[in-house]
């Protein structure tokens, strides 16, 4: 009696779950053709456009309590100042692929008109945007972009190449341009890191450079106790390490406070890109030379102008239109919606007090 | 074989019985947790429909079940789990590896619909492992599952690496989160109910469910009393397994990201959820009405709190008191109750 | 939860000489078994690298196992009374913050009130826990579950998205971890404190050995007039206290705080103890054995990369382990079981 009534369950519970399977039977394959659910941004530019009043600018960061945001957005609320916007910064306290969604759900239907996000994920928060700018936000990306069909435009905080090739003179200078070195980068698909490490990768074969040896790539993860150990495990790993190269700011400033602690100090040279108030210790007490970084602040302000100037239709995000960017002039839209903010700025002993972040 | 044998909780917590058939049906259904989670769900509704801008909309309740639609899935079996006096922990960690195994069959080049059922078999397979450690070799369940949550966990990781599969078909992922023609509501809830409707049934009016009830009671004695509670629990491991890959499948459409991290930390979130509808952590107390209660007030707290600006370190303060909350008054009032009990003889 | 343990035989640390005995015997085979594997990892890895065993990794594992350990301990005495709590990493991040705070807000303050002060900010998260847990009858796994989220949260919106950094903190705070007595660091020397007291408290004093008896059995516990839930609630605070040193010394070491410091923790923890042989419903179980089992878990995670590993394997190596661990421990105790029934009467 039991045992079929165990089974009657069991078996509901199963076809229930096959009804899903078999509800679109034919047999979907990766390489089936299939359509895009992105729709291109139509219409025409304005230049003249009034940017009006009251327009809602929200910043989504990849997290809340993340200080590179919390600086970086100061400058967010700075450009809505300006513009006589609304200014709002929501987020997830956890900065996982999927937390973001709800957010920008919450966004579109408290009908923000501009929506700056850095996605956490450049696919699972693809659908959610396009669904809010079918409502009638506009969406652009900083820091980390997602796939160019889901956002009007991409704030760039450098291009790729400056930031590799800022890193690369960097190192090359700094160990006498010969020796082993290795990367401590942030998780492996951190899409911005890979590419720095691929350029990174291509300017070292270089002939300049031809003494300098890649010999090994850690991830931290962005995880300052994990960034710390695999600083520690690159080391014991590698006895002849000239130098590491980390291309993130809690890799930089936890492999900087190993260095400082440890016997290797003034052995092993550290840069990569980092913030000043975090490599301020470091600097001073001789553990790291110089390191780089783009302003934050400014790519979130340049985010608010662009934002606001597509909603107010003076942009369309093609390549070639032109806006004006407050305090930082007039920037050019790229290919691909991409808006670059500018080269590098390497922070040392004589300009680190100049900074705040 | 009643389900309302009150056993004293492991942390010492010796209650004395309730005296049956004092207090009117009435009375006693509106005293139970699943009634005054269901009235907390209704006020907080209310609450937020007036207050609220842009919560009683369409298309906001349309996000809200997408939101805690994973949640609600695992939730089913969970409470079963639960109710027989065990857990499972690892179901979060199911889900993830379910979602890397799905991406990397994807690259393969398996068609999708193969895929989907090559996943459940997957998760009954996760389930079973569980089950079988804890019926078979007798271990216990939280334990185990700490140990299956990090190993699945792992495994997601070993599979597909920090790599993401995302180039899913969009006649799925679109269709993952499609809405019923003419309404605002996700096909996901028509299956939420559905599988809602077969454990609920399964739970509350098969001999079956009535037998979880006693083996969460009181393991040994359901087991003198012929129920094979070793099978009954292995059973409900591998639901637990299936149900969290099937949510796993939902989950990687409907972000259209396979990814190894995916629901990570939710089976705090599952648990807490079905600790707030009512089921008692110990076994033997509960019902499925009260687990979709809590499930649905979590997630109606949390969007309207979301839609307020309220921000997300509120969110968990709030998700944190309610669940002590929860489970602090009922004690009290129960201890009151008692004592006056105790002071003047029931007329 | 309470079925399976029902069916378990615990073997208690009151009771029948001979269940004292064989209850002895099996944890020291347990913990020997522990150090057994830890020391063939550590062989293993120094064989495939030798730098593996150089003063500086040394020490650095030290450092490493430090706050894992020290949780590991109060997590053990919280679970040895059948209970749980969840709230350890929540916990810790709170009083590292808290301890940050101090030093950025009154910088005057000596550097031993401050980290006072952040060990007072885990006793009273403790006592919290301890209080409706062991007064208010709530189950320890829906307590702890529920201060989880609330402790985060507060840590959250206090911190509101601001960060400590090493700049803020005083130098000699920071250094704590390179003094060393013999090369061992002084965190790790603490850590060590912390396991000698609590292993001593629990083996010598009648109180600590209570913490066994409740854990077996509250209900008979409670009938040979053992104070229950004072019992209970003593371990919840100690373990609050202990993540709350955990929380200052983790701001000493990492120098960069933030509010999601310590997030995901409390299961690491638990696995540790679990590991070293605490049995997950009570009653059994040492702090050197949880101290053991957090030295392997961070010892596997220092390993891993030196074998050249592919990373991503640690964690469901780590699964693996648990499953293995908990069955040893059931094994052990079957064993135990059908000897006792075979010779003297069953114990407690």
């Amino acid at each position: 009696m039991l045992r079929t009534r165990t089974h009657y369950g069991l078996t509901a519970a199963t076809l229930a779950g096959l009804m899903l399977v078999t509800a679109a039977c034919g047999g979907t394959t990766r390489g089936d053709a299939d359509d895009s659910g992105g729709a291109e941004a139509a219409g025409e530019a304005d230049p003249n456009a009034e940017i009006p009043e009251g327009l809602a600018i929200s910043y989504l960061p990849k997290q809340l309590n993340n200080p590179y945001f919390t600086y970086a957005n100061t400058g967010g609320e700075e450009a809505a100042e300006e513009l006589k916007g609304e200014y709002k910064e929501v987020g997830p306290s956890e900065a996982n692929a999927s937390s973001q969604v709800s957010y920008i759900n919450t966004l579109s239907q408290q009908g923000s008109d501009v929506i700056v996000i850095a996605a956490n994920d450049p696919d699972a928060v693809c659908s959610s945007l396009q669904q809010a700018q079918q409502a009638g936000s506009v969406i652009v990306t900083y820091d980390s972009d997602t796939g160019k069909d889901c956002r009007d435009v991409f704030i760039n905080q450098a291009t790729a190449e400056d930031i590799a090739t800022t890193q690369v003179e960097m190192i090359a200078e700094q160990i006498g341009g010969e020796g082993e070195i290795a990367f401590l980068s942030a998780t492996p698909n951190a899409t911005n890191q890979n590419a720095w490490l691929e350029l990174m990768e291509e300017e070292l074969a270089k002939d300049e450079y031809a003494d300098i040896e890649v010999v090994d790539t850690v991830y931290g993860n962005d995880d300052d106790q994990k960034s710390f150990n695999e600083m520690q495990g690159l080391l014991q790993t590698h006895p002849d390490l000239k130098g590491v190269v980390s291309p993130t700011t809690v890799g930089l400033a936890a492999a900087a406070r190993y260095l400082s602690s440890s016997d290797y100090k003034g052995d092993v040279t550290l840069t990569g890109l980092g913030t000043p108030n975090q490599m301020k210790e470091y600097v001073e007490d001789g553990t790291v030379e110089e390191f780089a970084l783009w302003d934050p602040k400014n790519m979130a302000y340049l985010a608010g102008y662009a934002g606001a100037s597509l909603s107010a239709g003076r942009i369309t995000g093609a390549e070639g239109e032109t806006f004006e960017a407050g305090r930082l002039g007039e920037y050019e839209v790229g290919a691909d919606g991409e808006i670059v903010l500018g080269p590098p700025t390497v922070f040392n002993e004589d300009n680190i007090d100049d900074y705040d972040f | 074989m009643a389900p309302d044998v009150t056993t004293p909780p492991a942390g010492g917590t010796a209650l004395p019985p309730r005296p049956a058939g004092q207090r009117s049906v009435l009375q006693r259904v509106l005293a139970t947790r699943e009634s005054s989670v269901i009235g907390a769900l209704l006020v907080s509704i209310l609450a937020a429909s007036l207050l609220v801008d842009g919560f009683a909309s369409g298309r906001n309740s349309g996000f809200l079940i997408l939101d805690i639609a994973a949640i609600a899935l695992i939730a089913l079996p969970m409470t079963l789990v639960i109710v027989t006096g065990e857990i499972d922990l690892s179901v979060a960690s199911t889900l993830g590896l379910t979602s890397a195994v799905m991406g990397q069959l994807w690259v393969i080049g398996l068609p999708l619909e193969t895929i989907a059922v090559l996943c459940l078999v997957l998760g009954a397979l996760l389930g079973a492992v569980n089950g079988l450690l804890v019926t078979v070799a007798g271990l216990p369940s939280l334990a185990v599952t700490i140990g299956t949550m990090a190993m699945y966990r792992g495994l997601a990781y070993v599979i597909l690496g920090d790599q993401a599969v995302a180039d899913f078909p969009f006649s799925w992922t679109g269709g993952a989160t499609a809405r019923l023609s003419g309404t605002p509501i996700p096909w996901i809830a028509l299956l939420i109910i559905v599988l809602a409707v077969v454990f609920g049934l399964l739970l509350h009016a098969t001999p079956f469910g009535r037998s979880l009830y006693a083996i969460g009671s009181n393991d040994e004695a359901a087991r003198f009393s012929g129920i094979p509670v070793l099978r009954t629990k292995l059973v409900l491991f591998i639901a637990s397994g299936t149900v969290a890959s099937l949510a796993g499948v939902f989950w990687t459409l409907q972000y259209g990201s396979a990814r190894a991290d995916n629901a990570f930390g939710l089976e705090l979130s599952v648990v807490a959820a079905v600790l707030l509808g009512g089921v008692s952590i110990f076994g033997g107390k509960g019902a499925l009405l009260g687990v979709l209660g809590g499930v649905l007030l979590l997630g109606t707290i949390r969007n309207a709190l979301q839609l307020a600006d309220v921000s997300s370190d509120m969110l968990s303060i709030v998700t944190g008191t309610l669940l002590v909350v929860s489970v602090v008054l009922p004690n009290a009032i129960e201890r009151v109750r008692a004592r006056r009990r105790t002071a003047e003889p029931p007329s | 939860m309470t079925g399976v343990s029902a069916t378990q035989a615990p073997v208690a640390e009151h009771g029948g000489n001979g269940a004292v005995r064989t209850g002895r015997r099996i944890r020291q085979v347990r913990e020997l078994g522990i150090l057994l594997a830890l020391v063939l990892l550590v062989a293993i890895t120094t064989l495939t690298n030798p730098n593996f065993l150089s003063s500086q990794s040394v020490r650095d594992l030290l450092l490493g196992a430090t706050l894992l350990t020290i949780l590991a301990v109060g997590q053990s005495m919280v679970i040895i009374t059948r209970n749980v709590d969840l709230s350890v990493g929540s916990t810790l991040g709170l009083s590292a913050f808290a301890t940050g705070t101090l030093f950025v807000s009154l910088p005057a303050l000596p550097i031993p009130v401050v980290a006072l002060a952040g060990v007072l900010v885990g006793t009273v998260c403790g006592a919290v826990n301890g209080a409706l847990v062991a007064a208010a009858r709530v189950p320890a796994l829906v307590v702890t579950l529920g201060t989880l989220y609330a402790f985060r949260g507060i840590g959250h919106w206090w911190a509101a998205g601001e960060q400590i950094n090493a700049a803020d903190m005083p130098d000699t705070f920071l250094g704590l971890g390179r003094v060393a007595v013999l090369n061992i660091p002084a965190p790790a020397l603490i850590a060590l404190a912390v396991v000698l007291t609590a292993g001593w408290y629990l083996g010598s004093y009648r109180s600590g050995r209570e913490l066994y008896a409740v854990g077996s059995d509250p209900q008979a516990a409670r009938l040979v007039g053992i104070p229950v839930d004072r019992r209970v609630f003593f371990p919840f605070v100690v373990n609050g206290s202990l993540a709350g040193l955990a929380g200052v010394l983790y701001a000493a070491r990492f120098g960069t705080l933030d509010a999601t410091v310590g997030t995901g923790l409390e299961l690491e923890v638990v696995a540790a103890a679990v590991v070293g042989g605490v049995a997950i419903f009570g009653g059994s179980g040492t702090v050197y054995g949880a101290a053991l089992g957090a030295m392997l878990l961070t010892t596997i995670g220092a390993a891993l990369p030196m074998l050249r590993v592919d990373p991503f394997w640690q964690q469901a190596v780590v699964g693996l382990l648990i499953i293995v661990a908990i069955g040893l421990d059931r094994l052990l105790v079957l064993r135990a079981a059908r000897r006792l029934r075979g010779g003297e009467s069953r114990g407690a």
